[in-house]
């Protein structure tokens, strides 16, 4: 079966205006706190990575309808159950009804400030040299990929310029897939608006991305 | 502190139905993942407590003002982000890769993530709704100033803009010009006029975006 996102939106018309918001609102319901802070634990557990978790929600088929924290709290319980932690009827029930699986650990309140500030950096020791350097033109992969990317597709088979070398990073495509870290260089690419959006794009404005190498092939 | 309960009970009965299936869902889940010892229930408290009371972009804020008023800060700052904001005692889970990058009169920049939304939380906290949502997410890359617009923003034509798609691990914190006519302004009252949509590009510091 092939891999749908509905994540990716860069680039497409007809979503409307965006509606802004006052600094001190960060939720809108009693749930939502607490959606983001089961997510956050349970990520802490180690049962997967970060790019499981966004390939997760990205491909919920109803990705589109839900509100931020509803695909958080869908990912969460579709994660649950394939990794065989929490079945669909115990999340009915409300109890749980099973024996649990041991876990890797178990993120304690005592432990939370640590946790969060060492965070999970992605720098890797490189295992090759990197084939590209700064200013180099590349072209990006053209061919849609069969599982979770992070090249964006409104990038996909366009020329742009190195601008920065990030070093060796977990590979976002890999790791999803739990084929490990498989570290790639990692570069910041940027492009002018009319590569992007053609001849009529605003000649004053340039975006970029940051893309592994197994993305970029020489321009 | 006391409360109009009457009113506060009528206006919910209109959004009852509907917030009570996602917090019933997430009350199973919390007591489901408890019974089975996956999660400790005093963590989550401090996780909220955390991101609602310490980690927001107040953070950043400082982080802005010191650069404004201390030259080999902000160099620091431009050249690496991650240890510059450290030394401030900021770091940590999603901001383990941090890279600053400065507006001038020509350069206004402006930062996204098209895919999901990552976003600098050391230094910003929780991304705003507008920030996860598919119209600032599909438009910024290609309509910047259409989207600047929404927010009660516009630049000169001849600025140009730089939009950064965080699509790795790597976290972008715009560090905003300094308004004009803040010279005797110190650091603790000029991080107040350090908003977060500055930080995020959609915005100037020392300017409010219009509530809708």
């Amino acid at each position: 079966m092939s891999y749908m996102t509905h994540a990716d939106v860069g680039g497409r018309a007809g979503f409307g205006a965006v509606t802004p918001e006052p600094e001190g609102e960060l939720f809108h319901a009693a749930w939502e706190p607490r959606a983001l802070a089961l997510t956050l634990a349970m990520g802490a557990t180690g049962s997967w990575n970060i790019d499981a978790s966004r390939a997760a929600r990205e491909t919920l088929p109803n990705y589109a309808g839900l509100s931020y924290y509803e695909i958080w709290l869908g990912a969460l319980e579709k994660l649950l159950g394939e990794r065989g932690l929490v079945a669909a009827d115990e999340l009915a029930a409300g109890h749980a009804l099973r024996p649990a699986t041991p876990l890797t650990r178990v993120l304690k309140a005592d432990q939370v400030a640590t946790a969060l500030a060492k965070g999970s950096p992605t720098e890797r020791a490189a295992v090759a040299p990197a084939r590209f350097a700064v200013g180099q033109r590349v072209r990006t992969q053209a061919d849609p990929a069969l599982h979770h990317t992070r090249l964006p597709g409104y990038f996909r088979g366009k020329n742009g310029r190195i601008e920065r070398v990030l070093g060796a990073h977990v590979f976002a495509d890999a790791h999803a897939r739990g084929l490990g870290e498989a570290p790639h260089w990692l570069y910041t690419v940027v492009f002018d608006a009319t590569e992007l959006w053609g001849a009529g794009a605003d000649l004053a404005l340039r975006v970029s991305f940051d893309a592994w190498e197994p993305y970029l092939q020489a321009a | 502190m006391p409360h109009d309960h009457h009113e506060h009970d009528h206006e919910h009965d209109h959004e009852h139905s509907e917030l009570d299936d996602n917090e019933l869902r997430v009350r199973a889940l919390e007591s489901v993942l408890t019974e089975k010892g996956y999660i400790d229930p005093a963590a989550l408290d401090v996780l909220i407590d955390t991101y609602q009371t310490r980690i927001g972009p107040r953070n950043g804020a400082r982080v802005v003002a010191r650069a404004w008023v201390d030259a080999a800060y902000q160099k620091r700052l431009l050249g690496d982000a991650t240890a510059a904001i450290a030394e401030l005692g900021y770091c940590g889970r999603q901001g383990e890769h941090m890279i600053a990058v400065a507006n001038t009169p020509l350069l206004h920049n402006i930062v996204v993530c098209t895919l999901c939304s990552c976003y600098p939380w050391p230094v910003l906290g929780l991304p705003p709704t507008w920030y996860k949502s598919a119209p600032y997410r599909s438009r910024v890359v290609r309509d910047p100033r259409g989207v600047l617009a929404d927010f009660g923003v516009r630049l000169p034509a001849n600025t140009e803009i730089r939009v950064w798609d965080s699509t790795a691990e790597v976290r972008y914190l715009v560090v905003p010009q300094r308004p004009a006519g803040t010279e005797a302004l110190g650091e603790e009252a000029l991080a107040q006029l350090v908003t977060r949509d500055s930080m995020i590009g959609t915005g100037l510091a020392g300017m409010t975006a219009p509530v809708p």
